[in-house]
């Protein structure tokens, strides 16, 4: 691009354009896959997981088209197993659970703390590397005769269905270690390499949930690491572990994997946590309300999801007293949950408030999580949940906070920090249609999910009683609405990346360093130089920097802004001393 | 709100359950209201008018701030004591309950009764608690009666317990709610509640008397036993082979190659050790029903030799 006529060199950003950037530094392929650069490991990541994002999600819209009926209409009972099955273990560990760390994270994460990279790039590579082998071990699970125990894996079920349920807790096995090195990674990363001036209580929220999400992934991938060795280890050399014809106790199972797949829940919505913070004070132009309470309530749950497994088994045939434990702590979990939603809508309280799509996902999100927490405290309740366990009403729960929390929060992510990874604008208009689209499909979907299973509708029903055929029709429809809206965002975002507006460096006018200090597109070190941070992440009131000189002239009209950087490090000062653990 | 939300409420247990969700469900409802209605005001009221616009920071509130904690908090603990209180009462079966063995199998299930009765339908007395002593032949499946509001894995080792007190007569679903393969949308049953002079005339009834013809006893076991889940009487495909002209089938076809005669010593077999021979084209799924008695076995045999006697007929 930069070989094209260079005749209005004024209206666009200058000189910014022809210099090099991240993007076009080196070009050859080999380069990509080499690369240790952050940013360019999170677009790789990004176009990875994208495609697992819409081959489970086409598997969902097949699972809805054949549940528009009540008896078959698509397909028969065990390809519809093989497909519901598919859809939760893609989604769960292919997609969300490294989604938002690995693409918005290994992105912004060293960007906003004014590093230069993240502190083991290779290790950052090597775990693109280690998640491409654990697909390549998911698509030998297909050949192999494909999965159909549900994303859960329960004994002895698992034990006796053969087909590739070996290939696929391998899968599982292989792929966590690349959410290991990702975790381990930024942990070191937010320790060791704070820009100066970048203390604790400055540092974004976005940073904060990608912290708690670390210590999580580190923790608590090794559990699901084990338990699929052991499911391994069982059936190709007979030892009784969870299966009852060897002597093993197959609830045993389910303490193992609920030990890793509960919290994996919180790997999957603190980082969303941390996106919504970055979209609601960027787009109300206003400091975060209980900015502390935000960053502390993350770590807080983090903690406190390794306590509550046991609440997915109140029906497992575990003691009563246990379940009434969990149950117990599962509230205290509630909490923090609830401050987030209250601190965030406080924030928007005498605000300046911009509805850009970002902002529209963070609305939404608000909407959908507090539904989503909501029906979560109705699950955690002892006696109601005997009744709801197993049926459409947690299917509709779980998929307000994964869908309508995480995917959502990573869809207005996307489309916050789109502008500073491609160097192009998306079309506002059809953004907005998409995200409408998105609100609209998805509550039509998932909402009726909720009467279903509170009417007695049981999940991973390939058939189903003739009375629940409206609710089930409803959420059909609303699933291609959803899907409509999903498939309108990738055509634009193609679009975008070939015809987009040039994207200028803070379009959004906010005041992390990755929008503040950086080139429209970043540079491949990221900073000209070590920025220098003298206030706090939301600082509106003094980034004067951005709007220059408090009157707000550089905001006042349409012309694409470079701001002047923010002060740099001294040069004689060592980063590391002033970002010291 | 209860009646949009829930299903029929036909145990002692359903209303107290259900008037937590509702309570739940009204107390989310609001508090969601007053978010979403905040969200929109605060929308309106501040939304952005000039690009340049720069508001100056708003101070925190510590009273704010302690009270959506303590708030919350009050209200979780309240919900959780409430749901504590109710699975203690769930949990605990009276003394004096009626007593049912339920076995659960891919894909079906069994009621035994104190007389030795055994049916495919559960029928329970009305107004009288009823206790289940619940174990599975093969995979995890779950007890679940919506109607009820009860629910309770059955596992492959160890029994497991559900109570009911059945408040009203009628018909209600029976589902199982752990994934357990192929059929599982299938694994059903009814459940029927009747008056307790009702249930007695019944159960003295269903008894299979020792005098029965050996083809009638293997009729009834093939629907109390769960036969008819995957072996069909028309001819018609299913989970297993048809026994529509079976037996006497020479040249039957393994899945290991070899072929066998479909006589009474193959059938026999077939029900006692169900895996020793697969036949081609089916998967080894049928579990052993080795606790059939001597006479049952040979009741099911002679029955499978009725329907290869009808095909003659017919022809």
């Amino acid at each position: 691009m930069s070989t094209t006529t260079q005749d209005a060199p004024v209206e666009q950003a200058g000189p910014d354009e022809e210099e090099t950037n991240y993007l076009n530094h080196e070009t050859s392929i080999w380069s990509w896959l080499t690369t240790k650069d952050h940013k360019r490991i999170g677009v790789l990541y990004c176009i990875s997981l994208a495609v697992v994002f819409l081959v489970a999600g086409v598997l969902a819209l097949l699972m809805r088209a054949e549940l528009s009926g009540s008896g078959q209409t698509l397909m028969g009972n065990d390809t519809y197993n093989q497909v519901f099955t598919m859809h939760g273990i893609l989604m769960v560990f292919l997609f969300l659970v490294p989604s938002i760390p690995a693409i918005l994270g290994n992105f912004v994460l060293p960007l906003q703390i004014g590093a230069k990279d993240v502190a083991f790039p290779r290790l950052n590579l090597a775990s693109w590397y280690v998640y491409l082998a654990g697909a390549a071990f998911t698509i030998t699970a297909l050949l192999t005769g494909g999965v159909d125990t549900g994303w859960t894996f329960y004994t002895p079920y698992s034990a006796s269905t053969g087909g590739g349920v070996l290939w696929m807790t391998s899968a599982i096995f292989v792929a966590g270690f690349a959410n290991i090195f990702t975790g381990l990674n930024f942990i070191v990363t937010i320790h060791k390499m704070r820009a100066p001036g970048m203390t604790w209580n400055r540092l974004p929220l976005f940073v904060w949930g990608m912290y708690a999400t670390s210590i999580v992934q580190v923790l608590a991938t090794p559990v699901i690491g084990i338990t699929m060795v052991l499911l391994i280890l069982e059936q190709t050399l007979q030892i009784g572990i969870f299966d009852p014809a060897l002597g093993g106790d197959p609830v045993l199972f389910q303490h193992f994997f609920w030990f890793y797949s509960h919290p994996a829940v919180y790997i999957m919505i603190l980082p969303a946590f941390g996106i919504l913070s970055e979209l609601i004070a960027t787009f109300s132009r206003s400091r975060i309300f209980g900015y502390r309470a935000i960053a502390l309530s993350s770590v807080a749950i983090a903690m406190l999801g390794f306590l509550v497994w046991g609440h997915h088994m109140f029906v497992s045939g575990q003691s009563a007293i246990s379940s009434i434990v969990f149950s117990l702590i599962t509230y205290l979990i509630g909490i923090p949950s609830g401050i987030k939603v209250f601190n965030w809508v406080a924030t928007l309280y005498k605000g300046s408030i911009w509805l850009q799509t970002p902002m529209l996902y963070a609305l939404g999100f608000l909407f959908m999580f507090t539904i989503g927490g909501f029906t979560g405290i109705m699950v955690g309740v002892l006696s109601v949940d005997v009744h709801l366990h197993d049926t459409y009403y947690v299917v509709g729960h779980f998929h307000y906070v994964m869908m309508g929390g995480s995917v959502v929060a990573l869809l207005g992510g996307m489309h916050y920090w789109w502008p500073k990874i491609t160097g192009r604008m998306y079309n506002e208009t059809l953004g907005k249609i998409a995200a409408g689209l998105v609100f609209v499909g998805f509550n039509l979907t998932f909402f009726p999910q909720l009467v279903l299973g509170a009417r007695g509708m049981p999940r991973r029903y390939a058939n189903y009683a003739e009375r629940f055929a409206g609710l089930h029709q409803l959420s059909t429809v609303g699933s291609q609405i959803l899907g409509l809206g999903l498939f309108l965002i990738l055509g634009y975002a193609l679009w975008s990346l070939a015809y987009g507006e040039k994207a200028p460096a803070n379009p959004w006018g906010a005041t992390t360093l990755e929008w503040t200090n950086t080139t429209a597109v970043p540079i491949h070190h990221n900073f000209e130089r070590i920025p220098l941070v003298t206030r706090g992440p939301y600082d509106f009131h003094l980034a004067d920097e951005v709007f220059g000189g408090g009157d707000g002239e550089a905001l006042s009209d349409d012309v694409p802004q470079i701001p002047d950087p923010a002060p740099s490090a001294p040069s004689e000062t060592d980063p590391t001393e002033s970002a010291g653990v | 709100m209860g009646d949009f939300w829930l299903p029929e409420a036909a145990s002692t247990m359903a209303p107290k359950i259900d008037s937590l969700f509702t309570f739940v469900n009204v107390v989310s409802g609001v508090l969601l209201v007053g978010v979403v209605t905040a969200m929109l005001w605060f929308m309106y009221r501040y939304r952005r008018q000039d690009p340049a616009e720069r508001p100056s920071p708003v101070k925190e509130s510590k009273l704010l701030e302690i009270s959506w904690i303590v708030i919350p908090t009050i209200l979780v603990l309240l919900v959780f004591n409430w749901g504590f209180k109710s699975f203690v009462a769930q949990k605990t079966i009276p003394d004096n309950a009626y007593e049912i063995q339920v076995q659960a199998r891919s894909w079906g299930w069994s009621f035994e009764y104190p007389n030795g009765v055994t049916t495919d339908t559960l029928y329970v007395p009305a107004d009288e608690p009823v206790k289940t002593t619940m174990s599975s032949q093969d995979v995890i499946h779950s007890f679940y009666v919506p109607a009820f509001r009860v629910k309770q894995d059955v596992l492959p080792n160890r029994y497991t317990s559900v109570w009911f007190e059945a408040t009203k007569e009628g018909a209600y679903d029976l589902f199982c709610t752990e994934y357990c393969g192929r059929n599982h949308s299938e694994m059903d049953a009814e459940v029927k509640v009747v008056s307790r002079a009702r249930f007695d005339e019944w159960l003295e009834s269903a008894g299979t008397p020792d005098d029965i013809p050996l083809p009638k006893l293997g009729e009834k076991l093939y629907t109390q036993q769960g036969c008819q889940g995957c072996h069909s009487l028309d001819g018609s495909e299913m989970v297993g082979p048809s026994w529509k002209g079976l037996y006497g089938k020479t040249e039957h076809k393994m899945a290991d190659g070899s072929t066998v005669t479909a006589d009474a010593n193959y059938l026999r077999e077939s029900i006692l050790q169900s895996g020793a021979k697969v036949v081609d084209g089916y998967q080894n799924v049928m579990p052993s029903y080795a606790s059939l008695s001597e006479r049952e076995v040979s009741g099911l045999v002679e029955f499978i030799k009725e329907q290869s006697d009808k095909e003659l007929s017919e022809e």
